[in-house]
C-alpha cells in the first residue's frame, strides 16, 4: 500500500507553520538532508500562504494537502477552492505579484520551482488552485 | 516567533528568533516601523542568527523596510543568516540590494553611514 497523508484545515495564517511542520515530519521518514527538509518546508509554506493570502483573501475556506511517497519521491499537493488564477504563466514569473501593497515580492512560485524538482499549477478563476510539487530525495551514502 | 529591538546611536538591531512567516510578518513590520520613525534610525540590522525558518513573507518584510530606510537616507543589513535562509535571500535578489554579514559586529562596521 502507498504511503500518504491527507490534511484539511481552515484558511488561517496560524496553520501555515503547522502545515509545513507536518509535511516535514512526513518527509522525515526518508531521512532527508537538513537542506532537503528545509527546501520542502519552505515550498509548502509558499503554497499554503498563497492559498490564504490570494486564494481566500481572508474569507473562510478550507485548504487541502495530500503528501505521498513513492520510493524516494515525495509528492505534495496543496489545493484551495478560492479565487483561482486567470493567467498561470504570468503568475509564475519571478517578481510577479498582484499584492505589492501587502509587501508581497512575487517570489513564491519561483521558490517552489527552485526548491523542488517540479511544480505544476492547475487553476481556474472562481474555482480554485491546485499546486503539485515533487522532489526526489537523495540516497544516504553509507 | 520572538523579537528583540536594540537601538544605539541611530542604529537599530532587530533580532528575530524562531520562524518568520506570513502569520508574524505584520507584527514584525509594525514594531520595526514605529521604532525607525521614532528614533530616526539610519542603520537597520536584521540579526537572523537565531532565525530557524523564513519564507517569502520575510523577503517582503526586509524589502519593505529597505524602501522605508531609503526614504530616510538610511541603510539595511542582514547578519548571521543560516545557509537555508541565505538560499532564499540570494534567490530573491536581496543580496544585491543590502549588505549581508556574518555577524552583527561586522554589519556595524561595514554598514556605517559615512
Ligand atoms: N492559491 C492562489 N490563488 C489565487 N491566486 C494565486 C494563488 N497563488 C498565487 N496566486 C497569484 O499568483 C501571484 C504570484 O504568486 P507568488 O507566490 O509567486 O507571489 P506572491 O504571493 O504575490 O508574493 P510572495 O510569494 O513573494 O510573497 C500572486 O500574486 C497571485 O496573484
Ligand atoms: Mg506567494
Amino acid at each position: 500500500m502507498k504511503d500518504f497523508i491527507n490534511l484539511e484545515f481552515p484558511s488561517k495564517s496560524s496553520y501555515e507553520s503547522f502545515a509545513r511542520a507536518t509535511v516535514g515530519a512526513f518527509a522525515a521518514r526518508l531521512d532527508p538532508t537538513i537542506e532537503e527538509l528545509s527546501d520542502i518546508k519552505t515550498a509548502v509554506s509558499e503554497a499554503v500562504t498563497n492559498a490564504v493570502v490570494h486564494g481566500y483573501r481572508g474569507k473562510e475556506g478550507m485548504i487541502y494537502i495530500t503528501c505521498a511517497l513513492e520510493g524516494r519521491e515525495l509528492t505534495v499537493e496543496v489545493t484551495d477552492q478560492g479565487s483561482g488564477i486567470r493567467d498561470v504563466e504570468e503568475a509564475r514569473q519571478p517578481l510577479f505579484t498582484t499584492k505589492p501593497e501587502e509587501e508581497r515580492s512575487g517570489m513564491g512560485f519561483t521558490i517552489m520551482e527552485t526548491f523542488m524538482d517540479s511544480l505544476t499549477v492547475d487553476s481556474a478563476p472562481e474555482k480554485g488552485t491546485k499546486v503539485v510539487m515533487k522532489k526526489v530525495l537523495s540516497t544516504m551514502e553509507a | 516567533m520572538d523579537m528583540t529591538l536594540t537601538e544605539h546611536h541611530k542604529t537599530l538591531v532587530v533580532k528575530i528568533i524562531g520562524e518568520l512567516d506570513h502569520h508574524y510578518a505584520t507584527r514584525i513590520r509594525e514594531t520595526i516601523d514605529i521604532e525607525i520613525k521614532d528614533k530616526d534610525i539610519r542603520l537597520l540590522i536584521f540579526d537572523l542568527s537565531a532565525l530557524e525558518f523564513m519564507d517569502s513573507s520575510g523577503i517582503g518584510v526586509i524589502m519593505g523596510r529597505l524602501r522605508l530606510m531609503k526614504q530616510q537616507g538610511g541603510k539595511v543589513c542582514v547578519a548571521g543568516a543560516k545557509d537555508s535562509l541565505n538560499k532564499i535571500i540570494c534567490l530573491s535578489g536581496l543580496s544585491g540590494l543590502i549588505g549581508i554579514y556574518h555577524s552583527v559586529e561586522e554589519a556595524m562596521k561595514g554598514g556605517q553611514v559615512a
